[in-house]
């Protein structure tokens, strides 16, 4: 049972992670029906600018700016590259936001350099003792961290004129175009909450370990996150996230039992395991819109 | 004054919609904007309002202007912001948000007078008050009306058009809508009221045209329009006698006497 626990606990660790990471995938299919497959570079450079800025200014002040400035990068990207590409095929956009996420990540990867870095969290490895389950701080951060920002963009999309807006204008485009919505607002500001989100995510997913070029392979598991909750759906991003982070290390935790003849990284493939049986029964997803076309 | 001049309109490079059209909507007035489907009335709604991108419609030849200024470059934003605002044809509400949510929305061009504007379209629909918070999708087709003329009004708009609001409605709702389009007019808002619904836009209109194949073929006042004998046959449903065409015999008449002298 504590082994149990403790595996639930991590998960919901990993899984907030993942949430986080999803989020962006979904603000971002939802303003422009594409997906960015830019958000792991993003998720790194946030990572590795903390790593730079925190023994200056203190870890928390490093990730607020770190997020703020990968938000501001984002912002650029999609003005640059992004913007002139709109009203073209879906796929082309996809296609140019990997281009984007190779360039991102070469960029960022060359700052990590050849010493050990860390992004200065004062968690590490820390952990508390509750009755036999060890639950790691870093977890319980990133676990309240993106209950507060899961809070913070519910309140976004339901307040703010531009969050009602961009709710408005991935309804109907044109209707929400004729009352005054700059599609070009809505789009930039998309990209811009999900570069500071895949920042804050980065910062979680390198806190107690030392940096390295793969870190990016944890933003590819937002990929079953979110078939999982549904591409446009942004409860499902968050449910989803949790869902199979703690699916992964449960099966992590079991998998001498479960899985005897496999490796270890039996883990580290459930979330595209269960992306695979999500697309065979329920291809929405949990949350998302079922697709009706009608020929 | 929001006018066209001459205005030529081609969708994906090769589909010519407008043909050198020419119109007026001058302030605090109703015209009425009629013709058969494919006419090129809503291709016209949109160049007013910039949506013709939307659409890979492109302005050709001829001018938008709002006051005499060229305002046909602009993007749908700039010219919500200068009081233009487009009701789309089929109502268009935003599905999943609540009523008052898409009337929020509604003021996202000018956010100044936010809350008189949502008591004055309460006001006007007081049946959106009492279902504000419901979502906007479960609304009933007239309500539904309602909301996006609504929603159009949070703005303060200028000028309104005003793309078939009484499409698929039933004949109570739209004298209901009739009554409140004249309403607005009276608070002072030009409309361009673009209608199948020839009886109904032409009793409240000051002004009225007629759009065919991308051509004005009529530019008149409306109570003229009313009394026009092709107008009446063609539109109104009227027979040359001033009944109801009776027989699908007169009908047939139309195809070949469907040209205006010009």
């Amino acid at each position: 049972m504590t082994q149990f626990l403790g595996a639930v606990a991590g998960g919901v660790g990993l899984g907030s992670i993942y949430a986080l990471l999803a989020l962006g995938f979904v603000i971002i299919y939802k303003s422009m029906r594409v997906i960015s497959f830019a958000q792991p570079a993003f998720m790194l450079a946030g990572a590795v600018l903390v790593s730079y800025l925190s023994p200056s200014i203190g870890f928390v002040p490093a990730v607020v700016v770190g997020a703020i400035a990968i938000a501001g990068v984002a912002l650029v990207v999609e003005r640059v590259a992004i913007r002139p590409m709109v009203g073209k095929a879906v796929f082309v956009i996809a296609i140019i936001t990997i281009g984007i996420d190779i360039v991102v990540r070469v960029v960022a990867g060359a700052f990590i350099g050849r010493d050990p870095r860390q992004v200065g969290d004062p968690w590490g490895i820390d952990a508390w003792e509750v009755g036999g389950v060890y639950i790691a701080h870093r977890h319980i951060a990133a676990f309240l961290v993106t209950t507060v920002l899961v809070l913070a963009l519910f309140a976004f999309f339901r307040w703010t004129p531009i969050g009602l807006a961009m709710r408005a204008s991935a309804l109907d485009q044109e209707a929400a175009m004729a009352q005054g919505v700059s599609v070009g607002a809505v789009f930039a500001v998309s990209w811009a909450l999900a570069g500071g989100l895949a920042a804050v995510a980065g910062v979680f997913a390198a806190s107690g370990r030392t940096m390295d070029q793969n870190l990016w392979h944890i933003a590819l598991a937002a990929l079953p996150v979110i078939i999982l909750g549904g591409l446009d759906s942004l409860g499902g991003a968050v449910l989803g996230g949790l869902l199979i982070g703690v699916a992964q290390q449960v099966v992590a935790s079991y998998h001498r039992q479960w899985f005897p003849g496999l490796d270890t990284n039996i883990g580290s493939i459930t979330p595209y395991l269960v992306m695979l049986v999500v697309l065979l029964v329920r291809p929405y997803g949990l949350f998302g819109t079922k697709e009706v076309e009608r020929v | 004054m929001l006018a066209v001049q001459n205005l030529e309109v081609v969708y994906d490079d090769v589909v010519l919609a407008l043909r050198g059209v020419s119109l007026g909507v001058p302030d605090g007035r109703i015209v009425a904007l009629l013709g058969a489907n494919g006419g090129g009335k809503s291709t016209l709604l949109r160049s007013l309002s910039g949506l013709l991108d939307v659409h890979d419609g492109e302005i050709r030849k001829g001018t938008v202007t709002l006051d005499g200024e060229q305002v046909g470059q602009l993007s749908p934003s700039a010219l919500a912001r200068r009081g233009i605002k487009h009701v789309l044809e089929g109502r268009r509400v935003f599905k999943e948000l609540s009523a008052e949510e898409n009337l929020r929305v509604g003021a996202y061009a000018d956010r100044r007078n936010l809350k008189a504007n949502l008591e004055r379209v309460y006001g006007l629909f007081p049946v959106l008050r009492d279902r504000r918070d419901g979502q906007a999708g479960l609304l009933s087709g007239g309500e539904q009306q309602m909301l996006a003329i609504g929603r159009a009004l949070m703005s303060d708009p200028r000028y309104l058009l005003l793309d078939e609001p009484s499409l698929g409605l039933a004949p109570k709702v739209v004298e209901q809508i009739r009554d409140i389009v004249v309403e607005i007019n009276g608070q002072g808002t030009g409309i361009l009221l673009v209608e199948q619904n020839a009886t109904m836009a032409l009793e409240i209109a000051h002004h009225g045209y007629v759009l065919e194949n991308g051509r004005v073929v009529m530019d008149r006042p409306a109570a003229e329009l009313r009394e026009d004998a092709d107008v009446r046959e063609f539109y109104l449903g009227l027979g040359a006698d001033g009944e109801a065409a009776s027989s699908f015999r007169n009908v047939k008449h139309y195809r070949r006497r469907k040209r205006w002298a010009s």
